[in-house]
């Protein structure tokens, strides 16, 4: 036995994954040891979640190279290695959610939407164990209750969309944990999770982990949570593995400039400091802003009548020329509400005035005020049309608010915005016929900015950035906003629930929860001694 | 630091080693990139080549199957029988009416000496009774009527290569004006909703309810049957299938980032549906279009068996079908017409099925 401890429980080598003849993992080699916890990190397309879901063979019409020697199959009597790559296709179902399990990012789509969450662990276990269909739902909800769900007997009757999301995620681990697996393949578990959930989610695998005594595979792009939960880390890049081992020393001297480059990609704060001047003209003032919009109510009644959801309740704000404040909150908060209102893209009541207008004062007067309050949304891929060239999505805005402009003019101004927000024409070859299909996340958000500032404005709405970024992309579309801000004294309204992107980027911080603002201020008050129970949370769970 | 990080390095490095072999994919469009995706299915673009084959040889049927020489040589002179109509005395004949050219006598006068005349692959036009058939009507397959004869003595390809162009060119205009009418109707459903949607739908649904083949049975007995009044009737209720799927994308499309960007930007409402949401939208028209013409042909055909389509002595498939089934014994008229048929809708299918395979989203990316 003492000498099995030693040897790896998974000895991964040289594994290589490649679709129709392209390579993707080019060999790759890891071990991982009984009730061990190894991240691997990389951003996205670094190939982490090819490689760990190529352990069960789960990846649709994939090949696949070198060995994965799996060394606790139940049915192997000397516990020698087994190659997962070559094992039957039968053994192999035996396998999967036995002795290795998989939790995956988003738990809505992982469940069966039709059966109860205590029906589903208790097939697991049916199939898997073979017990009784009495003890399987006793034992059903003994796994809930071990999650930390409360009431468990209770919530083994609830279906997945009468849970939280947090909640989905425990049932998600319960089902994992059914069999007792060796080996847990944790997908990006706490992605789709807010922030303040994260850190319990991680709390419960760790504490899980050494229970059971099994190992974890924890696949992420987030370096907050690999300190706070692995022993050993591997740095995926582009198929490689570039670096790996223990957390605390790849943290504290990392070798490879990659590895170097995603720890430093904690944005920077680089911005022009100065103090609200009270008797300036703001750029945007809203006093007692409500927005709300109308929900069928349940059931029958919702023949005869809508309720209205009110989804931001009596905001004050104040943001002036040059400067940032940054709006955070969860999802659900009403932030981006907020954002959408402040462009006149939702009706809302109470007092919203934008560059000293209001919105629905007649066509006119509208398309005035939208030259000077434009907006960058969160996800590059469904911010750009796919059908129509860069050329036409950036001088869009020109064709509208100049449309005496000359087609040569117009360009030469599209071509002089994308250059200023470093999309060079000598670097892009044939730039302006490209399709957004053709260019990476962060090249897209950069299109999208270049969009919003063709038509000069003032003030710039940025709803969630940067979120959809690989960190390194992040930091680099950050400067950029920096940049331009000190450059052209934009304004910036920034959405995010990301502490980080607040900290480097505002002014002025709110906190919003449930379409309240709990707390507002300058942003070295409200992040460094926040005084609502629900800024604290929200800054220790980014300190993380 | 910050101006240097701030240059997108890490991704556009990335991008420019495997860039040099892509740069050319690059500025293709979502649309080529779709046709790409539809030449490699060689099922369905070998079939669509064999279509629009037999689609152009159809549209120069005149030149194919004709009962009159495409030039005429006689005694020194050109003549042009398929652009003129010349009397019979022109060619020796007692009579001042049009030449039959059919006519052994004037086949023979054409033939003497230094004469000649070119006649068209199938000598035979839609409607040319053939007088001089050796075999009673309807004749089985002979060296003159390769594919027999109908009821009446008409030549079944001649009847069959025009039948075929009528059919496929109703199909070609009742899909235009499906498409047409479906798109601006779900357009308008789905971008404004609320309550345009809401109205437009009840509207859809009565409209959807009413019944085509009386109102057909009804129409064809007040007014004189035409191949105008009957792509009418069938585009009156031909857009609510399409209109719903235009509708649903539209639904879709319009709250996404980029078409709220262009509201943020003050596009005008008219231009976010021709610009940003229309194109995203085609897909599923695109995909239909096929599916679409084979049920119009299917249509056509039905009607014309039922006698309550085209007027009398238009070719027609539905036609022959009716006079396969009237005589059994004739085995050549349904057998060929079933053919053109089974093969006009199965090379419409193949291509509908490898446009869908084009344009699934899924395969969007491959």
């Amino acid at each position: 036995m003492s000498a099995a401890s030693d040897s790896p429980l998974l000895d991964v080598r040289q594994l290589r994954v490649s679709f129709a003849g392209k390579e993707v993992v080019h060999g790759i080699d890891f071990q991982l040891k009984a009730g061990e916890k190894l991240a691997l990190v990389g951003e996205s397309g670094s190939g982490k979640t090819v490689s760990a879901l190529s352990l069960l063979r789960l990846v649709p019409d994939a090949q696949y190279g070198g060995s994965a020697l799996f060394a606790g199959l139940e049915d192997v009597a000397d516990k020698t290695p087994r190659d997962l790559l070559a094992l039957p296709e039968r053994q192999l179902r035996g396998v999967r959610g036995r002795e290795i399990a998989m939790i995956f990012q988003e738990p809505m789509t992982a469940l069966n939407p039709l059966l109860t969450v205590g029906e589903q662990i208790a097939e697991v276990l049916q199939l898997k164990k073979g017990l009784a269909k009495e003890q399987s739902w006793l034992d059903a909800i003994e796994l809930i209750a071990k999650t930390g769900i409360p009431e468990p007997e209770r919530r083994a009757r609830s279906y997945p969309h009468q849970l939280s999301g947090g909640q989905r995620q425990r049932a998600m681990i319960a089902m994992a944990l059914a069999c007792r697996p060796r080996l847990l393949l944790a997908d990006e578990p706490t992605t789709a999770l807010d922030v303040t959930l994260r850190g319990q989610i991680l709390d419960l695998l760790s504490q899980l982990q050494r229970d059971n005594g099994m190992a974890v595979l924890l696949i992420t792009h987030d370096l907050h949570l690999v300190r706070r939960f692995a022993d050993r880390v591997a740095v995926m890049e582009n198929g490689h593995i570039v670096e790996q081992g223990p957390v605390a020393d790849v943290f504290a001297a990392p070798q490879h400039p990659y590895t170097r480059r995603l720890l430093d990609s904690v944005p920077t704060r680089d911005v022009i400091e100065t103090a609200a001047q009270p008797g300036t003209p703001a750029l945007l003032e809203a006093r007692g802003l409500q927005v709300s919009y109308p929900v069928p109510r349940p059931g029958l009644r919702g023949w005869f009548g809508r309720d209205r959801f009110v989804a931001v309740r009596g905001a004050d704000l104040r943001l002036q020329a040059g400067r940032t404040l940054g709006v955070v909150g969860e999802s659900g908060s009403g932030k981006s509400t907020l954002a959408l209102a402040a462009l006149g893209l939702l009706p809302s009541s109470g007092m919203l005035e934008v560059a000293g207008g209001h919105w629905g004062e007649g066509r006119v007067q509208d398309r005035r005020l939208r030259q000077r309050i434009q907006v960058v949304f969160q996800d590059p891929f469904s911010s750009l049309s796919p059908r129509m060239t860069v050329g036409e999505i950036v001088g869009e805005g020109l064709r509208v608010h100049q449309p005496g402009l000359e087609a040569a003019a117009r360009e030469a101004r599209v071509r002089a915005i994308l250059a200023e927000v470093g999309m060079a024409e000598a670097q892009f070859p044939g730039l302006l016929d490209r399709y957004p299909h053709a260019f990476s996340g962060g090249q897209r958000q950069r299109i999208a900015v270049a969009r919003a500032l063709i038509v000069e404005p003032e003030l710039l709405v940025l709803d969630e950035p940067t979120s959809a970024l690989d960190v390194t992309i992040q930091k680099q579309v950050l400067g950029l906003l920096q940049r331009l801000q000190k450059q052209r004294g934009l304004a910036y309204l920034l959405i995010t629930h990301d502490v980080d992107v607040v900290r480097a980027m505002a002014h002025d911080v709110i906190a919003m929860r449930h379409g309240e603002i709990v707390e507002a201020g300058p942003v070295a008050q409200v992040l460094e001694a926040p005084r609502h129970p629900y800024t604290r949370q929200l800054v220790a769970a980014a300190g993380g | 630091m910050s101006s240097l990080t701030d240059v997108p390095g890490a991704a556009g490095q990335g991008q420019h080693r495997s860039g040099a072999l892509k740069d050319a994919a690059l500025s293709v469009s979502p649309g080529r990139r779709a046709w790409q995706r539809f030449r490699r299915n060689r099922l369905g673009y070998w079939s669509l080549v064999v279509f629009c084959v037999l689609v152009v040889l159809s549209l120069g049927a005149e030149l194919l199957s004709n009962d009159r020489p495409l030039v005429v040589r006689y005694e020194g002179k050109t003549y042009f029988p398929i652009v003129r109509d010349y009397p019979e005395t022109v060619f020796g004949g007692d009579f001042q009416t049009p030449t039959d050219y059919l006519d052994p006598f004037i086949r023979e006068r054409l033939s003497k000496d230094g004469n000649w005349a070119l006649y068209p692959l199938n000598p035979y036009g839609p409607k040319t009774l053939n007088y001089f058939a050796k075999s009673p009507n309807p004749s089985a397959p002979t060296r003159d009527n390769w594919l027999g004869t109908d009821d009446r003595g008409r030549d079944l390809l001649a009847q069959l290569i025009y039948g075929f162009r009528v059919s496929v060119l109703f199909a070609l205009a009742l899909t235009a004006v499906g498409v047409v009418l479906g798109v601006i109707t779900g357009a308008i459903q789905g971008y404004f909703g609320g309550k345009t949607d809401l109205a437009f739908q009840r509207f859809i649904e009565i409209w959807g309810s009413m019944p085509e083949l009386y109102l057909l049975i009804i129409f064809s007995a007040i007014f004189a049957p035409s191949i105008s009044l009957l792509l009418i009737l069938l585009s009156l209720f031909g857009w609510m299938g399409l209109s719903d799927y235009v509708r649903a994308e539209f639904l879709r499309n319009r709250q996404l980032d980029y078409v709220k960007a262009a509201r943020a930007l003050g596009v005008s409402n008219l231009d976010i549906i021709r610009r940003h949401i229309l194109p995203n939208s085609m897909t599923p028209v695109v995909t239909f279009l096929p599916f679409r013409m084979s049920a119009a042909i299917l249509a056509l055909t039905s009607l014309d068996f039922l006698g309550l389509g085209v007027p009398p002595g238009t070719p027609s498939l539905g036609e022959l079908l009716n006079q396969g089934k009237g005589s059994i014994d004739a085995w050549w008229i349904s057998l060929s017409t079933f053919m053109v048929l089974v093969v006009t809708l199965l090379l419409l299918t193949f291509m509908g099925d490898a446009l869908r395979d084009a344009l699934d989203p899924r395969k969007a990316h491959a």
